[in-house]
């Protein structure tokens, strides 16, 4: 299986909007903003068929399309689903994960670097080496081998 | 046929290219066959925007997960220790911490010392050149003086404490418990061509900028300048041997897929503890119906792990998170034996530093304390870039039920057969991995940590794979003897953590690689009759 068909893309975007909703309060969009959606779809690659399987799990536990069920019927439907998903439905979370805390804009709300770690790379403070003080002064030895 | 060779390796990892190196001086024609090839750096996770999310897929530490042409599949459903290890020049050091602690000269000695398990056949004095020599070659950093870990001379100082390690020294001083910057490969300045550490982060599935040593970049580069040949992407099936018992030579499968054979006047096995019994346990004739070198029957048997016993919990100040090496501070506090605590032997601690964003939000959301909906939020802020950690290394007793054999089914993608694992860990690491658990908790509560997680075992944690052929003076109980020749093949010799007769409580790559360095040499000793 190469790609989700449209009613997994729908429940995809459902589910992901149900784990981080948009907020205004931290002014990141939620998991289902078309651009994290769309490097989702993109990048879906070898976890293809496991999330297929966990939204189709998750399709069976609702009977309908996610999004028609009220709050508290989805609720119930995502903590079976959690519960009881297996790996398909831990790599389902993983995915969002993944490429929602690498949007521009959730990683700026974080204060974090808009980059890969390399070339730049991160400064390091040296810390206070007196810490070591106390170890040096309890000392210890070795243990004797024969 | 290939023209013969006079020493044949197999593996270019940690101890196959110490071997190579060592045995260069020696000026015989030496050829080194490894199942990878070379890795490019520029390809390496930290250079890419995803460089978190490909720990996961084709990044992963488990060749099952990765599933890479160079890697083979490993059936360990029949363990809760997965295998983990990378295929490619350089091996697993191209993928693992750096952290650099060396077995401690009473781990040689564990049954006079502790009535346990069995004395190696060679002592601590008897490496310790060869760890000098080795920690010049890979290159290490670290603070010599440490009053409870042997003695160091790291040609580079130890990395920045950073963020991190202040909080959970000021707690374990606290508590009045050991602890030491860690030796590590990671260099902290330029260093024999290697750029110094510019703090990526993600250390463990390979360094873009080469600060890590992995042997693609150390050893290597010396020894093909010395003349080594190393031929990438032929994977070895099986050791012939001839009318004399006599390893003469290898069957693989080159870069096209096409079968040779390799003739070799001396064959070495560097495929560590799980590939070296494969390779042996597939090597089966008439005259070695169960396998080389397996006349004791101990091929496979005796696989030590390393048990983690890991906790981490949550501070209030900002740590390092994914802005530095993940390992900083080590600690041998409760490394000797002391039968009070209820088990033999004991453990040594690596304190890490943190987690990157994705790792920190895949891993809260699986212990339950990333909750989904509104709260989520909020509660990530709390969590990234919060983390400290405490993961002891137990050491792993001998035990023949915990072996790798041959699967009946699972073979690789040239048709030979995988290794099957059968591994449970021991009441007495059980008991030493509650205990570490429980010391854990102690240091991260006094450094006012929170939201407290466990992972004992870590699943995925089968970095340390030894004691497979383990070493001995005795040819029933032991594949190999005091200078790695198999008891039962005179030119057979094996080089990697297979040969570990215990396991220590430290990471092993510098004791093995000491051992390949050692047993080099006393190949070269004895050239005149290496074979009597």
């Amino acid at each position: 299986m190469n790609e989700l068909t449209a009613t997994q893309r729908n429940d995809l975007r459902t589910v992901a909007a149900m784990i981080i909703p948009e907020s205004d309060e931290y002014r990141v969009p939620g998991a289902d903003d078309p651009a994290i959606q769309a490097d989702m779809l993109r990048t879906l690659g070898r976890d293809t068929a496991l999330v297929a399987k966990a939204l189709d799990h998750l399709a069976d536990l609702a009977g309908r399309p996610l999004a028609e069920l009220d709050d508290a019927k989805r609720d119930a439907v995502a903590r079976e689903f959690r519960a009881n998903g297996g790996a398909a439905a831990t790599t389902l979370v993983r995915v969002v994960l993944q490429c929602y805390y690498r949007d521009d804009r959730v990683l700026r709300s974080l204060g974090l670097d808009l980059r890969a770690p390399f070339p730049k790379g991160h400064v390091l403070p040296d810390g206070d080496w007196s810490l070591l003080d106390p170890v040096r002064a309890r000392g210890g030895t070795l243990r004797r081998a024969p | 046929m290939n023209d013969p060779v006079d020493v044949l390796i197999i593996g270019a990892g940690a101890s196959g290219a110490a071997v190579a190196w060592s045995l260069a001086d020696t000026r015989m024609h030496i050829l080194c066959l490894d199942q990878g090839g070379w890795m490019n750096p520029a390809e390496y996770p930290s250079t890419g925007r995803d460089w978190e999310a490909k720990f996961f897929g084709e990044w992963s530490s488990s060749p099952n997960i990765r599933g890479r042409p160079e890697d083979y599949p490993i059936n360990d459903d029949n363990s809760p220790i997965k295998v983990v290890n990378f295929n490619a020049v350089g091996g697993s050091t191209v993928m693992y911490t750096a952290h650099w602690p060396r077995l401690h000269p009473s781990d040689f000695k564990v049954k006079t010392l502790d009535g346990v398990a069995d004395d190696w056949p060679i002592d601590y004095d008897a490496l310790t050149p060869f760890f000098e020599e080795n920690d010049r070659m890979m290159g290490t950093s670290g603070l010599s003086g440490d009053p409870l870990s042997p003695l160091t001379h790291p040609p580079m100082p130890p990395q920045p404490l950073g963020l991190s390690s202040p909080i959970v020294a000021k707690a374990m001083n606290k508590l009045g418990w050991h602890w030491w910057p860690s030796d590590t490969t990671v260099a902290t300045m330029d260093y024999e061509g290697r750029a110094r550490c510019i703090n990526l982060g993600h250390c463990t599935p390979a360094c873009a900028q080469g600060a890590k040593s992995s042997t693609d970049i150390t050893y290597w580069p010396h020894a093909i300048r010395a003349g080594v040949e190393l031929k990438t992407h032929c994977r070895v099936r099986e050791i012939l041997t001839n009318e004399h018992g006599m390893a003469s030579g290898v069957v693989y499968y080159d870069k096209d897929g096409i079968e040779q054979f390799q003739p070799a006047e001396v064959v070495i096995i560097a495929c560590n503890g799980v590939g070296t019994p494969r390779l042996l346990l597939n090597s089966v004739s008439g005259k070695f119906p169960s396998g080389l070198a397996n006349s004791s029957g101990l091929v496979g048997k005796n696989l030590m792990f390393h048990p983690y016993a890991q906790i981490y919990g949550y501070v209030k100040e900002p740590t390092d998170s994914n802005r530095a090496p993940p390992t900083c501070l080590w600690s041998k506090e409760w490394y000797d034996t002391d039968l009070s605590r209820g088990f033999v032997r004991g453990y040594g601690v690596q304190f890490v530093r943190g987690a990157g964003p994705v790792f920190e939000a895949v891993t809260a959301e699986q212990k339950g304390i990333l909750p989904w909906g509104a709260d989520h939020h909020r509660a990530f802020r709390k969590l990234n870039g919060h983390r400290i950690g405490f993961s002891a290394i137990c050491e792993d007793l001998p035990e023949e039920h915990n072996r790798v054999t041959l699967d009946p089914v699972l073979k690789d993608s040239h048709g030979i057969p995988a290794p099957k694992i059968d591994y449970k860990i021991s009441v007495n690491s059980r008991k030493m991995m509650d205990h570490a658990l429980a010391r854990g908790r102690e240091v991260l509560e006094v450094a006012g940590a929170t939201d407290i997680c466990i992972n004992a075992p870590i699943p995925w944690g089968g970095w340390h794979l030894l004691g497979t052929a383990r070493m001995g003076t005795d040819p029933q109980r032991s594949v190999v003897n005091e200078w790695g020749r198999s008891h039962d093949v005179k030119n057979l010799f094996i080089v990697d953590g297979s040969i570990f007769v215990t396991s220590g409580g430290v990471n092993p790559t510098s004791t093995i690689q000491a051992l390949a360095l050692y047993i080099a040499d006393q190949m070269k000793q004895r050239l005149a009759n290496l074979f009597d």
